[in-house]
C-alpha cells in the first residue's frame, strides 16, 4: 500500500489513513481506486477484521478527484469516439464507474465503518464520507469543509454523490450544494444529520471506533426496506412540486447553458426512483455524458487548471524568480484605493494608505473596517483577527512613510498631471527597487511612466471593481516597463491571491477593450430597432451576467461618456462615431442618466426592481422593427463582437497566452463561464466555422471583420491554444 | 365515407370542485354512469348496438383510474358487448373522445358509440397523476415547460391584454351564463345528479356568480405572482423561450379563470343508417375535425392553428362558422382568439362558459359539443366550431352543422 497506512487494533477495529506519498493534497487518483478496492475487500474477508475507520494524514482529508488526471482521459476518449462512439463510451463508463463500485462495495462489505474527517473533504473526498455507515467530523477545524465542487467546473458528483446526499437531505437541501457548490462547515453537516457528530480532533479517531464498535450491523439506510426518500420522491404527493419546482428554479439561474446542472438534475430524478445499485450506474452514465462535453473540459482547464498555474505566477518572465511583496502603499483613498489597501492587509500585508488629507485616507481606512465587522458578524472572522488587519492600514497623508514599500499602487482620479506629481513626490522616497503600479484604465501606462525617473520600474496594475470581490487584475506592460517590475506585481497579485494576467499597453487595456464591444454591439441593435429586452435577455441567455444595457448602467453611463469625450480628443480625425456616441451622450446630455448610481440609466431604479426604460425607443432611428430578430441572431452578434476583438489582441500580441486571454474574459468581465473564456468559445466552435459566421455577421459593420491570423488558422485547421500553445517553447 | 351524426347530448351540472362542493360525496364512477344511464334511456338504446364507449379523463388514477369508460358502461348496465376505452387530450379529452368516435363511424369500422368524459377534481385533484413533462428534468429542464397559469398570462402580455380586458371578458361569461340558465338554454342536456339513495343533489351549475362585476374582480389578486416571480420562478423560464418581452403582466386570477368544477357528460354518435335503425333522429352532423401541436411554453395558442386546420378540412372559411364555441380555460386565450381569427365576441362563447360555469378536465369539451348541438338548433343557425386549448401546447377542434 503506498497511498494507506492500515493499523488493526485490539478490537479488530482497522485504522486506513489516507496519506498520499509526494503530495500536499490527498487526491483520488486511479491508483489510490485500486488500492481502496483491496483494501475492501480485507475488511470484508478477513475474519479479524470487525470493521474500519478512515481518516487522512494530511491536515485535509481529501480534495477530491484527480483532475488532471481526469483531465488526461479526454484526449483518449475523444480520439476513439470518431472512430466507436459507443466503444469508446463503454470504455469510460467501465473507467469511470470504478469509483462508484468501490465505494458501493466499501458501504456493503457487512462491516461497519465509519470516516473520521480531520480536514476538508471535497467532491470524491466527501463521497467517501458518504459512503460510510457512520460519519464524524472534527468540530475544531475552521478550515474544515465538506462539499461537491463539481459542478463548477461541468462536472457532477460521480462518486455516489448525486444519490447519497438527496437521500440523507432530501432534494431540496441537497440541491444548493450540488448545483451551486455550497460547503458545509462540521457542525452545519452534524445539525442537518449528514453528520453522525461533530467532536475535537483530539477525540475523532476513538469516536469513530466506538461508533463501530457500537454498530457491529450497519447498514446504509437507503439499504433497508423501509427507506423513505426524505421530502418524498418525484411521485409521491410531497416530493413532486419539490420535483417540478427544482427544474424551473435552477433552469432560471442556468439558462441551460451548463449541462451539469441539468445532469445532475436527472440523476438525482431517475437515481432516486431506482434502488442504489442501479442509481449508481445513472450516475455514472449521467457523469461520463458530461465528461464527453466540452464544457466540462474547458471549465476544468480555465477555472481549475489556468487558473490555478496563473495563481503561482505562470505569467511571470523567464528568468525572473518568485519574491514576495510585504509592504505596500496605496495612493489615493477612494474607493478603488480602498479596497486595494484592504484586499492587501487582508493577505497580511503592511499597507501604507495615502491621501491628500487625513480624513480621505482614514475615510479609505473605514472600508476595511466596515468590511471586517461585517465578517465578524457572519461569524466569518474574529474580532481579534480583524482589529489586527485593520491594524495593518497605516492611513496618512506623509509620503516620508513609503520609504520602505517594495511596491506602490496609484489609484487617483484619472489625471495625467495629478499621476505624474503623484509619481515623482513617491519617488523621492521609495526605494530603487520598489515597482510604481499605477491603478489607471484609460490612460497609457507609456505615457503615464514618462514622468517617471524609473520607467523601467512603473507598471500598471489594473484592478476591477469592487476590488474585494472581482478576481482578476491586469498586469500592464508600458514600453519601457522591465521583466523585474512585472515579476514583482506577480508577487503582489499572488499574494492577494488574485488571478494576474500580463497584458500589452493599449487603450482600454485588454478586458475593457473587449467588453466594450458587448456594450456597443448592444447599443448597434438597438439603433437599429432590436427590443431593448431581446438585447438584455439574449445577453443573459447566452451566459453573460447582465445584459449590455444592464452592464453600462452599472459601469455609469457618464463614465462611458467621459471616455468617449477623452477618445474623441485624442484620436481626432481619426475617431469614429457609433450609435453608441449618440445614445450615450443624449443620455447624459439630454436627460441626466447616468446610470445605477443616479437611479436612471437605460432602466429605471425602484429600490430592488429595475425595469427598463420606457423611452429608450427613441434611440431605434428608423422606429422599432416590426419583425425581430432571432434570439440566435442577437446572441451571436452580443458574443461574437466579444469574441473577435480578444482574438484582435491575441493577434496583436497584447495578450500572449490563451490561458490568460482566457481568465481574464471570465474574471474580468464575466464572459460566459460554461464557454471556459472567450478563446476556448471560438476553438469550440472551431476558427473556420467562428470565421464562416462571422463574415455573414459582418454585414451589421466592421466589428465583426475578424483579423487575417483567424483566415490563416482557418485555412489550416489550427485552434487558438494550439497555436498560442502556452507548453510550446518560444 | 360514412357521415357521422351527433344523436343526443347530456351532462351534469357542475359542482364546485372542493369538499363543500355537491359532487364532492358523488364518485366520478358515479357521475358517469348516471350520464350513460341518461343517454340510454332518453334514446331507448340498444346497448349492444354501441360498440365502444369512449371517454376523456385527465387524472386516470385512483378511482378515475383502470379504465373508467369500461366501467362506467358495465356499471350502468350496459352489454357486455360494449367496451370502453379511456383516453387523455388532457382539456380536450372530451371533444377529443367525440371525434375519435366520429372517427370510427365514419371510417365504417363502427355503428354506434357514446363519447364523452368524467372528471371529479374534488375526489381527484389535479396533478395527481404526476407525469413526466412537469417533473422528469429531461423534458421539463430543457423544455421551458411552464405551468398553465404562467402561459396565460404569457398570452396576455404578448398580445397586449390587460387585466382590464380579462376582467371584463369574464364578468361577460357571468352574465351570458346566468341569461343561459335563465333562458333555460342547457335544459335539453342537463341531467341532475342523483346521490347514493336516488335523490337529486345538484340541478344547476354551482359554480356562477351572476353578479360579478368589474369591481369586484378588482379585488382579487393575481393567482401566478408568486410561481412565476419568486418560487420557483416560472416566469424567467417562460422569459428564456420569450426573450422579446421584459417581463410577463400577471392578470389571470381565479375570477378570470375556469373554475375547478366536477362532472360528466355523454355524446351519442353514430351513422345515419344506425340511427334509422334504432328510430333515433340525427341533431347534428360532425363536418371535420383536427387535432394540432403548436409551441408547448405558451401553450394555449393552439386554439388558432388548429381551427384553421379544421375549416381547411371543412373547405370552409372563418365566415362559414355562425357559433364559435372556445373553452374558456383563461379569459387571455379566448381574446387571443377572437383577436388571430377576427371573430365578434357576440357569435363566441354565446352562453358563457367555463369562467362562469367551471371546467372538469375530462368532461369539457363532450359538454361544450352538447352546448352548441343545442343552441345551433334554439337559435336556428347552421355551422359552428367547437375548439380547446390543451396542456403541451396541443388543439382539438370540431367543426358541426345541423341535419
Amino acid at each position: 500500500m503506498r497511498h494507506f497506512r492500515l493499523d488493526l487494533d485490539n478490537d479488530g477495529i482497522l485504522l486506513l489513513t489516507f496519506d498520499s506519498p509526494g503530495r500536499s493534497m490527498n487526491v483520488l487518483s486511479g491508483d489510490v481506486i485500486s488500492e481502496m478496492a483491496e483494501i475492501v475487500v480485507r475488511i470484508g474477508s478477513d475474519d479479524d477484521v470487525k470493521g474500519a475507520v478512515i481518516t487522512s494524514g494530511k491536515d485535509a482529508f481529501c480534495a477530491g478527484a484527480d483532475l488532471e488526471e481526469l483531465g488526461g482521459h479526454f484526449d483518449s476518449v475523444r480520439a476513439l469516439m470518431g472512430t466507436d462512439p459507443e466503444g469508446a463510451k463503454r470504455k469510460l463508463f467501465e473507467t469511470q464507474y470504478g469509483l462508484n463500485r468501490t465505494f458501493r462495495a466499501l458501504e456493503t462489505c457487512g462491516k461497519p465503518v465509519a470516516a473520521a474527517v480531520n480536514g476538508l473533504a471535497l467532491g470524491g473526498g466527501f463521497e467517501i464520507v458518504l459512503a460510510c455507515h457512520g460519519r464524524f467530523a472534527a468540530s475544531d477545524n475552521p478550515k474544515l469543509k465538506l462539499g461537491l465542487p463539481e459542478a463548477m467546473v461541468g462536472l457532477l458528483p460521480g462518486a455516489g454523490g448525486t444519490q447519497r446526499l438527496p437521500r440523507i437531505l432530501g432534494l431540496m437541501n441537497a440541491a444548493p450544494i450540488l448545483v451551486q457548490g455550497r460547503q458545509l462547515s462540521a457542525s452545519d453537516a452534524a445539525a442537518q444529520g449528514v453528520l453522525h457528530g461533530a467532536v475535537p480532533q483530539a477525540e475523532l479517531v476513538e469516536t469513530a471506533k466506538q461508533w463501530v464498535k457500537d454498530n457491529p450491523g450497519a447498514r446504509q439506510p437507503w439499504d433497508e426496506g423501509k427507506f423513505r426518500f426524505p421530502g418524498g420522491g418525484p411521485y409521491t404527493p410531497g416530493g413532486l412540486p419539490i420535483f417540478a419546482g427544482a427544474n424551473a428554479m435552477i433552469r432560471k439561474e442556468s439558462f441551460g447553458n451548463y449541462p451539469a446542472v441539468g445532469n445532475i438534475l436527472k440523476a438525482v430524478y431517475e437515481g432516486a426512483q431506482m434502488p442504489m445499485d442501479a442509481a449508481l450506474r445513472i450516475e455514472s452514465r449521467y457523469f461520463c455524458d458530461l465528461l464527453l462535453r466540452p464544457e466540462s473540459g474547458n471549465m476544468i482547464r480555465s477555472l481549475f487548471l489556468s487558473k490555478q498555474a496563473l495563481e503561482k505566477g505562470e505569467a511571470r518572465p523567464k528568468g525572473q524568480k518568485k519574491g514576495t511583496v510585504n509592504k505596500v502603499g496605496v495612493v489615493g483613498a477612494g474607493f478603488m484605493g480602498a479596497g486595494i489597501a484592504y484586499v492587501s492587509a487582508m493577505a497580511g500585508m503592511e499597507v501604507v494608505l495615502i491621501d491628500q488629507d487625513q480624513a480621505s485616507a482614514d475615510k479609505g481606512r473605514q472600508f476595511a473596517i466596515d468590511e471586517q465587522a461585517k465578517r465578524v458578524k457572519r461569524g466569518k472572522s474574529t474580532r481579534e483577527k480583524a482589529d489586527s488587519l485593520v491594524n495593518r492600514i497605516d492611513a496618512t497623508v506623509d509620503y516620508a512613510k513609503l520609504k520602505d514599500v517594495d511596491l506602490i499602487v496609484e489609484a487617483v482620479f484619472e489625471d495625467s498631471g495629478l499621476k505624474a506629481k503623484i509619481t515623482q513626490m513617491s519617488e523621492q522616497t521609495i526605494g530603487h527597487t520598489a515597482v510604481f503600479g499605477s491603478n489607471t484604465s484609460t490612460i497609457p501606462i507609456t505615457d503615464l511612466a514618462k514622468a517617471s525617473a524609473r520607467p523601467e520600474n512603473f507598471i500598471g496594475i489594473h484592478f476591477f471593481s469592487p476590488v474585494h470581490k472581482m478576481m482578476l487584475v491586469e498586469i500592464i506592460k508600458g514600453e519601457r516597463t522591465s521583466d523585474y517590475a512585472i515579476s514583482r506585481a506577480i508577487d503582489f497579485v499572488s499574494r492577494i491571491r488574485k488571478v494576474p494576467i500580463v497584458v500589452k499597453d493599449t487603450r482600454g487595456f485588454y478586458a475593457n477593450r473587449c467588453v466594450m464591444r458587448y456594450i456597443t454591439e448592444g447599443c448597434n441593435m438597438m439603433s437599429e430597432g432590436v427590443k431593448p429586452a431581446l438585447i438584455e435577455n439574449a445577453g443573459k441567455i447566452a451566459g453573460m451576467p447582465v445584459g449590455p444595457l444592464a452592464l453600462q448602467d452599472e459601469v455609469a453611463i457618464d463614465l462611458a461618456y467621459k471616455v468617449i469625450k477623452q477618445t474623441e480628443a485624442d484620436l481626432g480625425n481619426e475617431y469614429q462615431p457609433g450609435p453608441i456616441t449618440e445614445i450615450v451622450t443624449t443620455m447624459v446630455e439630454k436627460h441626466g442618466r447616468f446610470g445605477r448610481k443616479n437611479g436612471k440609466g437605460f432602466y429605471v431604479y425602484n429600490g430592488r426592481e429595475k425595469h427598463l426604460w420606457p423611452e429608450l425607443h427613441q434611440f431605434a432611428g428608423n422606429g422599432i422593427l416590426d419583425s425581430q430578430p432571432d434570439v440566435n441572431e442577437v446572441k451571436d452578434r452580443l458574443m461574437y463582437a466579444q469574441a473577435i476583438e480578444a482574438a484582435r489582441t491575441m493577434a496583436e500580441g497584447i495578450v500572449h497566452d490563451p490561458r490568460e486571454a482566457d481568465l481574464g474574459s471570465i474574471f474580468g468581465w464575466g464572459f460566459a463561464p460554461f464557454t471556459g473564456g472567450v478563446i476556448s468559445f471560438i476553438d469550440t466552435i472551431g476558427v473556420k466555422t467562428f470565421v464562416n459566421r462571422a463574415d455573414d455577421l459582418r454585414r451589421y459593420g466592421e466589428q465583426f471583420e475578424v483579423p487575417q491570423l483567424l483566415r490563416d488558422m482557418a485555412v489550416n485547421g489550427e485552434t487558438l491554444y494550439g497555436r498560442f500553445s502556452p507548453h510550446k517553447a518560444d | 365515407m360514412t357521415d357521422a351524426y351527433i344523436y343526443d347530448a347530456v351532462r351534469t351540472p357542475r359542482g364546485k370542485g372542493k369538499e363543500s362542493g355537491s359532487l364532492h360525496e358523488i364518485t366520478a364512477l358515479s357521475l358517469l354512469t348516471q350520464q350513460l344511464e341518461a343517454i340510454r334511456d332518453r334514446n331507448n338504446l340498444d346497448t349492444a348496438k354501441v360498440d365502444d364507449v369512449i371517454m376523456g379523463c385527465v387524472s386516470p388514477v385512483g378511482e378515475q383510474g383502470a379504465d373508467i369508460a369500461r366501467v362506467a358502461a358495465l356499471n350502468a348496465n350496459y352489454h357486455e358487448e360494449a367496451a370502453g376505452v379511456t383516453i387523455n387530450r388532457f382539456c380536450a379529452s372530451g371533444l377529443e373522445a367525440a371525434n375519435m368516435g366520429a372517427a370510427k363511424i365514419m371510417s365504417g369500422m363502427s355503428d354506434m358509440v357514446v363519447a364523452g368524459g368524467v372528471e371529479s377534481m374534488s375526489r381527484v385533484p389535479m396533478g395527481s397523476d404526476g407525469g413526466a413533462m412537469i417533473v422528469d428534468p429531461s423534458f421539463n429542464y430543457e423544455n421551458h415547460i411552464v405551468p398553465q397559469g404562467i402561459s396565460a398570462d404569457l398570452i396576455a402580455t404578448k398580445y397586449g391584454f390587460s387585466r382590464d380586458d380579462c376582467d371584463a371578458y369574464a364578468v361577460e361569461s357571468q352574465k351570458r351564463a346566468a341569461r343561459a340558465w335563465k333562458e333555460s338554454r342547457f335544459e335539453k342536456s342537463i341531467v341532475p345528479v342523483k346521490d347514493q339513495l336516488g335523490v337529486t343533489i345538484l340541478d344547476n351549475d354551482e359554480h356562477m356568480r351572476p353578479g360579478t362585476d368589474m369591481q369586484s374582480l378588482g379585488s382579487l389578486n393575481p393567482s401566478f405572482v408568486a410561481m412565476g416571480r419568486m418560487m420557483p420562478g416560472f416566469d424567467f423560464v417562460a422569459l428564456q423561450k420569450y426573450p422579446e418581452i421584459e417581463s410577463i403582466n400577471h392578470v389571470h386570477h381565479a375570477g378570470n379563470s375556469s373554475g375547478i368544477v366536477d362532472g360528466a357528460a355523454a355524446v351519442l354518435i353514430g351513422s345515419g343508417e344506425m340511427g334509422e335503425a334504432m328510430s333515433i333522429k340525427p341533431r347534428a352532423r360532425i363536418r371535420a375535425f383536427a387535432e394540432i401541436g403548436s409551441e408547448p411554453t405558451i401553450m394555449l395558442t393552439g386554439p388558432e392553428a388548429v381551427a384553421a386546420k379544421a375549416l381547411k378540412k371543412a373547405g370552409m372559411s372563418t365566415d362559414d362558422i355562425d357559433l364559435w364555441e372556445l373553452n374558456e380555460a383563461f379569459a387571455s386565450v379566448v381574446l387571443r382568439f377572437m383577436q388571430a381569427h377576427d371573430i365578434d365576441h357576440d357569435t363566441i362563447n354565446i352562453n358563457g362558459g367555463a369562467i362562469a360555469m367551471g371546467h372538469p378536465l375530462g368532461a369539457t369539451g363532450a359538454m361544450i359539443l352538447g352546448t352548441m348541438v343545442d343552441e345551433l338548433e334554439r337559435s336556428d343557425r347552421e355551422t359552428s366550431l367547437i375548439t380547446l386549448c390543451v396542456g403541451g401546447g396541443m388543439g382539438t377542434a370540431t367543426i358541426i352543422e345541423r341535419v
